[in-house]
């Protein structure tokens, strides 16, 4: 009965979105304000049943209703609940519902927190999200059902969720992605709202500022969270592989980082109006660009699902009408918008240009390694596959390159600056820089390592910009206390975002550099040294979990005499589907993790082959990236855009009355 | 020149000089850095070249596993019901590697035509199988030649 009545829910939101869609829209080219004013309470409309039909299939889920097909693919009943409940999105079905209800919701969000938007605007923006929940909401109930059921022959238990799935990283990191994912809609269908009323000013901007850094926050975390879980629970060690899926959600952050700097500019002074449009449009179209490629199954990767080719021609379709659209529109609309203030070559606006350059020629690179396979597969040439070496060949020159601008970004100023400002400023910081890359390297337990010393050099010259530019905020302050507090909050963002991005990037280089890893055969008694610490294999041990037996190889680590910790790394085989799932033990610190995955038996004296690794500052990654989507977060909390909302709202009844 | 088209200029310049700096480095990246698939009839055939990095995938044949007593070395072999290919490893399997199942290697043909694999792919759940591996079999099936 419950899967039913989510699937009713489901069709009911359908409905309701298609109210929203044509409503409101109807509305707003006919002036009519009453079917404008109609559009929250569609929206809430969207959000009541898409959540009622999601709680349907988590009830399902933890009820164990092995009658509906995707619980009966996907659980188990020895699943523990947590797992259980996780299982709802480990699924193609499943994650598309929760797709859907992440884009109701923030239906909902714009509904309730942009009240002071003109109601036109608001109608608008409001139909163009009712138009995209169209599209996923035909897509989950016509190709991809997750309450279709299995009658007859229901199964007497389920096949069990993939082992991979079942991780607590799993839990968080769909939903937060998806966050970001389709957050990026709001900045599309503010866009797509503006192109329709020919109106493109700072105040656009600035309504879609707070929304659009708040999805790039999600999708920041989201991705950090997915490297995270790839990194300890993939038994690799490995926390990027350039995977097409991880491209798929890495472009939209390339193309949103684009756009966050590009809003800046529109937002401040009014420029690249028709580019930051363009932008919006193309961060959305990557997104959706991404679920082809994830849910259509064209491409081999470790998140693919078993394909269905409708699927992938109806996600196709769909993104050809939302990319042909919006484009189209703005081929018609764009030249209505131009702008026409001037700024010198040595701005802020050039340096927010070069990153917006730089970013977007990284998203097309990423774009094009990763479509180059289905391109030549398409044209009959072969089945190509691009590894991570070409990525690694174009990114990362592209980011070195950024660099150095992006550190003189926060000291310079709206349209004319000049060299002498710069220079008197971050002279001296940069010379300090220079001489900590040259020591810095030589602290580390191995030789000089000029990538190193470059990545110190680059992140220390983004540290120096912040700190030249607090200097210049502060200088008029009294105590340094009161200067701390007098920032707004959007700057306290943009620092804490800078300073996790050189996080990042010594993360990344130190990583990378001066990582060791060794592939061996142990017995229990044997040991091997690493980066100064002695790995001893003390024994194996039969574990069992909820729903796993394990074998287990217990370690004990010395460096010198002393022991730092014991890891105990598990072989689990899971009971319901028999798979073989590797957990690796780890030891994790601010400065080195040491690692310890199993590989299978080796011959019959009870020896296995062991994976150790010594990844030192690998961490730094992960809390840059997390540093980095709380300061997208507290930009949004700026006190301007809570004023900037109150603002129009006035404006708007003066048009009213008139 | 007028300032601002002297400065419009240099925007157009600038992403002019970006853009084909990106395409260069694209290119000599793309270069050395894509591998193409082939299914074991083709390895056999001798359609595949000595010493690049390739692809190969298929059915891992039954009872073909061989581990070194010593070290991680693995030989087996992968076939696609045409013929097979013998592929050698060093170093540790993926969870999902067994007789039986679908698995593409990547790695260099050494002159005898024996796959030297850098990385072994298996499936990575129940109801998975690689594309490349999946059309491999269809063509062999198409030929008359599955089991």
């Amino acid at each position: 009965m419950i899967p039913e009545l989510g699937h009713f829910a489901l069709i009911l939101a359908l409905v309701m979105a298609l109210g929203l869609t044509i409503i409101p829209l109807w509305g707003s080219f006919r002036g009519h304000y009453g079917a404008m004013r109609l559009a929250p309470s569609l929206a809430a409309g969207v959000v009541v049943f898409c959540s009622i039909s999601f709680a349907c299939l988590v009830v399902a889920f933890l009820q164990d209703d092995f009658s509906v097909r995707v619980v009966a693919s996907n659980s188990n009943s020895l699943l523990p609940p947590i797992y259980k409940f996780s299982a709802v999105w480990g699924n193609h079905e499943g994650s598309l519902l929760l797709w859907v209800l992440i884009l109701a919701f923030w239906i909902g969000a714009v509904a309730t927190f942009s009240r002071g938007l003109p109601t036109i605007m608001l109608a608008r923006v409001l139909a163009i999200m009712g138009a995209i929940a169209i599209g996923f909401l035909s897509f989950s109930l016509f190709t991809s059902n997750p309450f279709a059921r299995l009658l007859p022959g229901v199964p007497a238990d389920g096949n069990d969720l993939n082992p991979l799935l079942q991780d607590p990283g799993l839990i968080i990191h769909p939903p937060l992605l998806y966050m970001g994912y389709v957050g990026f809609s709001v900045a599309f269908a503010f866009a797509v709202a503006a192109l329709l009323g020919g109106r493109l000013d700072a105040a656009w901007a600035r309504w879609s500022r707070p929304w659009t850094n708040v999805a790039w926050a999600f999708l920041s975390v989201g991705i950090m969270l997915g490297s995270w879980w790839a990194y300890y629970e993939l038994g690799w060690g490995g926390w990027w592989f350039w995977d097409p899926v991880e491209n798929a959600s890495f472009m939209p952050w390339l193309a949103g980082t684009a756009l966050l700097h590009s809003l800046a500019v529109t937002e401040k002074r009014g420029l690249f109006k028709s580019w930051t449009v363009l932008l919006a449009i193309f961060a959305f179209s990557l997104s959706l660009l991404g679920t082809f490629l994830v849910r259509s199954g064209v491409l081999t990767s470790v998140h693919a699902f078993a394909a269905d080719p409708a699927r992938g021609l109806f996600v196709l379709v769909f993104l050809a009408i939302v990319v042909g659209g919006s484009l189209t529109l703005y081929a018609v609309r764009a030249p209505a918008v131009r702008s026409g203030i001037g700024f010198s070559l040595l701005s802020r606006e050039t340096l927010l240009l070069i990153n917006n350059v730089v970013f977007l020629v990284a998203t097309l690179t990423v774009l094009f390694g990763t479509l180059f396979p289905l391109l030549m597969d398409s044209l009959g040439q072969g089945k190509y596959s691009v590894g991570p070496p070409y990525f690694n060949a174009v990114f990362v020159p592209l980011m070195a390159l950024l660099v150095p601008f992006m550190g003189i970004g926060p000291i310079s100023r709206w349209r004319d600056d000049s060299v002498n400002r710069w220079r008197s400023r971050l002279l001296v910081p940069g010379l300090v820089v220079v001489a900590l890359a040259m020591i810095l390297p030589w602290f580390s337990s191995q030789s000089f390592n000029i990538w190193v010393a470059l990545a110190v050099l680059l992140s220390g010259w983004l540290l120096a910009g912040l700190w030249a530019d607090f200097r210049d905020r502060s200088r008029n302050s009294p105590g340094l206390v009161r200067a701390l507090r007098r920032q707004p909050a959007s700057y306290w963002g943009m620092v804490l975002a800078h300073a996790g991005f050189a996080a990042v990037m010594l993360g990344v280089v130190a990583t990378s550099q001066y990582s060791v890893e060794r592939d061996l055969r142990m017995a229990p008694g044997e040991s091997e040294l690493l980066a100064g610490y002695r790995f001893e294999f003390v024994e194996t041990r039969r574990l069992r979990g909820p729903n796993y037996l394990a074998d287990g190889a217990y370690f004990a680590v010395y460096r010198g005499q002393k022991l730092v910790t014991h890891l105990l790394a598990e072989k689990r085989r899971y009971l319901a589907s028999g798979s073989v799932m590797t957990e690796a033990a780890i030891d994790a610190g601010l400065f080195r993790d040491l690692y310890v995955a199993m590989g299978e038996p080796v011959g019959d004296q009870g020896a296995w082959a062991i994976r150790l690794h010594y990844k030192p500052m690998v961490r730094w990654m992960w809390l840059g990236a997390l540093a980095m989507g709380l300061g997208g977060l507290t930009t949004a909390l700026d006190r301007r855009y809570r004023r900037a909302a109150r603002t129009p709202a006035r404006a708007d009844a003066h048009v009213a009355q008139a | 020149m007028h300032p601002q088209r002297r400065q419009r200029l240099w925007v157009v310049l600038s992403i002019v000089l970006f853009s084909s700096a990106a395409v260069g480095l694209a290119a000599y990246a793309l270069r050395g850095n894509i591998n193409l698939f082939y299914p074991p009839v083709e390895v056999a055939a001798g359609a595949a070249p000595v010493g690049t990095p390739i692809r190969v995938g298929g059915m891992i044949v039954d009872g073909s596993v061989q581990r070194a007593a010593d070290s991680l070395e693995v030989r087996f072999a992968v076939t696609d019901y045409q013929a097979t290919v013998d592929v050698v490893y060093e170093g540790i399997l993926p969870d999902l590697f067994a007789e039986g199942e679908g698995i593409v290697a990547s790695g260099r043909l050494s002159p005898e035509g024996v796959l030297v694999a850098e990385e072994v792919l298996a499936k990575h759940d129940e109801n998975y199988m690689p594309p490349e591996v999946a059309d491999a079999l269809q063509q062999s099936a198409d030929a008359g030649a599955l089991p």
